[in-house]
């Protein structure tokens, strides 16, 4: 499975969020999108999953289900949680797995492995920001797809979650997924591609392949990539990568 | 054991635990005696046996009403005193005294129809207590919209209170307006106008209806307590789990 | 537990626990009735002619109140985001949603009309001809709110605009709910006249309902 975007432009009001970004990510791997806020993370994020249209440049994907489209075959972890406070932790999380197709035969393995075992049966509205984000993030586990796309998925998280969500991430690409998540820091995915949203030109693509080096080596991936360096200054934030 | 003692809430429930079957108790003696003295009294001259209608239809008026003024008590222990068990009681009071003006109003109503020729009239006090009606859902309402309980407290204790302006419209409308509704004939300067024999088993049911009115609010109260205690539980859960 | 069903149970239970769950459109519905004699007066007989008018004219207002939260709500928390992403198709979870609505505020009013009807007078076979028109008429209230609220989803103060949109909309619906009441107790038209245009109506608000309410969904997310 491969997922691919060529020249990509988004637009808000009438300017141009960002334009002209290209990725491509196969099974196993990962890419990290980053850069300062408004840049347009977010806005690449739900590009991708059919939320926002695509000005200009194409999203292909290679080697899933033909019938579906890209978001019937994604997870979006977005900043909002998609919980209802008036049902139980349990009663969320049946509801989306049974929404998206999945029988849930034991809805209690998916809350421990996020740690909310102990809490399935209280109100959802009764959680802190980080429980709920560990709810999303059980939603992700209970119901299987191969692509996952993650908007800041540490943001609430303490430690002790945010090593378990890498676990979890580091699972799916094991087991033959892939993973697009943007963020300001580190996620705990090292040798992860990463494209920054910064530029104004077309974003040159940095780092190496996934299960290799740490980041740093300027080798393309694919011949096809345009790695001229920007005309323009980079921005104030600084060209240090992750 | 005075009032104040019993604003600890747990030396509340032990209080409400054993006198609720006592209450109870006496309750359904008083009902027993209360009901065969209604069967034995007199019928009434000109209606013949439907009259024995206004055994059940004038207590539950008077119910109705004195639950409201236990619930506008409330509320100024809720507004004015702070008492800790002030919105417990309202809370629990308001769906019995709107079983009892509901009661009143159909007993009403199928007395009414054969003299009046019709099921409702909209006179003064009649209105006056469909109003009374609407004010009790209301109430209810309003304590089931408000998800935290102390919360909804001060907002329903207002409403109460701008309420129980109905009370006296109720109890004077007949003599205030033209109603099809009779007149006063128990509580009026000069005496009662019912003769003794349908007096008193009027007065015997209405302190059967005031005792299972005192049993109803002590066990609602009780229940109140338990489920803020569930909640408090739950809350500490969540918070503790973490 | 299929898609359609797990929403379909959500939304209810969501419509029961929150907001005074199905008695706030009953209360509504009963106040609105409440007011009419204090406004046109006691009079019996003009409340048993115009009383189908006054029950149709308020089962309207009680059906528009939960609608500006019906999608509104899942906009907020980014739910609408996710079932976007799921594989039942818009128009489907758009009317799955209008039945939740229906069963939990328009049936309740169904059920307590005949009994408010005795409030305004009116006699058994009105009140049951009444019922029977709110019981078919309700839905397509119902479905089509649906349009207004779609279109309102993105608004804060949606509930005006979403009044705005809908009540003329649901004008053919009130002239043949009534008219069906009406000829039920006088005469010259039949009964089956009016009832069976208002059935047509409802079923074609079920349709349209839900296409054009998907359509402006889908409008309003990108």
């Amino acid at each position: 499975m491969r997922l691919t975007g060529v020249e990509l432009t988004c637009q808000r009001g009438e300017r141009d969020v960002f334009a002209g970004v290209s990725f491509a990510v196969a099974s196993g791997e990962a890419l990290t999108i980053g850069g300062r806020n408004g840049a347009g993370k977010s806005s690449l994020l739900r590009m991708i999953v059919g939320l926002l249209h695509i000005a200009a440049g194409r999203l292909t994907l290679e080697g899933g289900d033909p019938e579906l489209s890209i978001a019937e075959q994604a997870h979006y972890l977005g900043h909002k949680d998609a919980l209802k406070g008036s049902l139980s932790v349990a009663e969320n999380l049946r509801f989306w797995a049974g929404f998206f197709g999945v029988r849930l035969a034991d809805f209690r393995e998916p809350l421990e492995t996020v740690g909310l075992g102990a809490l399935a049966r209280l109100p959802a509205a009764y959680l802190s920001a980080g429980q709920r984000r560990r709810l999303s993030i059980a939603r992700l586990i209970a119901v299987p797809r191969p692509i996952w796309l993650l908007d800041e998925p540490t943001s609430t998280l303490d430690a002790a979650a945010q090593d378990r969500l890498a676990e979890l991430m580091r699972a799916h690409l094991a087991g033959g997924g892939l993973i697009l998540a943007a963020s300001h820091g580190p996620i705990g995915l090292s040798g992860a591609q990463q494209l920054r949203l910064d530029q104004t030109a077309p974003s040159p693509l940095v780092g190496g392949s996934w299960g290799g080096e740490s980041g740093g080596d300027a080798r393309a991936s694919t011949p096809a990539r345009d790695l001229t360096p920007p005309a323009t200054i980079p921005s104030s934030s600084g060209a240090a990568d992750e | 054991m005075a009032l104040l003692d019993l604003a600890n809430p747990s030396r509340f429930l032990r209080f409400a635990n054993s006198i609720i079957p006592w209450l109870a108790g006496v309750t359904v003696l008083v009902f027993a005696f209360g009901i065969e003295q209604a069967m034995v009294a007199p019928d009434d001259y000109q209606q013949g046996a439907t009259v024995k209608i206004m055994y059940l239809h004038v207590p539950s008026a008077w119910l109705g009403m004195l639950c409201w003024g236990l619930m506008s008590v409330a509320a100024l222990g809720t507004l004015v005193w702070r008492h800790p068990l002030a919105d417990v009681t309202a809370k629990a009071a308001a769906p019995i005294g709107a079983a009892f003006t509901l009661l009143c109003l159909v007993t009403g109503s199928l007395w009414g129809r054969p003299e009046w020729g019709t099921y409702w009239v909209w006179d003064a006090r009649l209105t006056s207590e469909l109003v009374l009606f609407l004010l009790y859902l209301t109430v209810i309402a309003l304590w089931r919209t408000v998800e935290d309980p102390s919360r909804a407290a001060r907002a329903v204790a207002v409403l109460t209170l701008v309420g129980a302006v109905d009370l006296p419209i109720i109890k004077f409308s007949v003599d205030w307006w033209n109603t099809l509704h009779q007149g006063a004939s128990v509580f009026r300067v000069g005496g009662s106008t019912i003769y003794p024999t349908m007096l008193v088993p009027l007065f015997i049911m209405a302190g059967a209806f005031t005792l299972l009115f005192a049993t109803l609010v002590l066990a609602a109260m009780r229940n109140e307590i338990l489920r803020r205690r569930v909640r408090t539980l739950q809350l500490m859960q969540a918070a503790a789990a973490s | 537990m299929t898609p359609l069903a797990a929403l379909l149970v959500r939304d209810m239970r969501i419509a029961l626990r929150v907001g005074g769950g199905a008695l706030m459109g009953v209360l509504f519905f009963l106040v609105v009735v409440t007011l009419i004699p204090f406004a046109v007066g006691p009079d019996l007989a003009l409340l048993k002619r115009i009383g189908p008018a006054i029950l149709w004219l308020a089962a309207l207002l009680a059906s528009l109140l939960a609608l500006d939260r019906l999608f509104a709500g899942d906009h907020d928390d980014g739910s609408l985001d996710l079932i976007l992403m799921g594989r039942a198709p818009l128009e489907l979870v758009v009317a799955i949603k209008g039945l939740a609505h229906w069963l939990t505020t328009g049936l309740p009013l169904v059920i307590c009309a005949p009994l408010i009807g005795l409030l305004l007078n009116l006699d058994l076979p009105a009140d049951a001809a009444l019922m029977l028109t709110l019981f078919v008429g309700t839905p397509a209230l119902t479905f089509i709110g649906l349009i207004g609220a779609a279109i309102a989803v993105t608004l804060r103060r949606g509930g005006l605009l979403l009044a705005v949109i809908v009540l003329p909309l649901t004008v053919p619906i009130l002239i043949f709910g009534v008219a069906a009441a009406n000829a039920a107790v006088t005469g010259p038209i039949p009964f089956g006249t009016p009832f069976t245009i208002l059935c047509a109506l409802t079923l074609a608000s079920l349709v349209v309902g839900p296409f054009a309410a998907a359509a402006a969904l889908r409008q309003e997310m990108e």
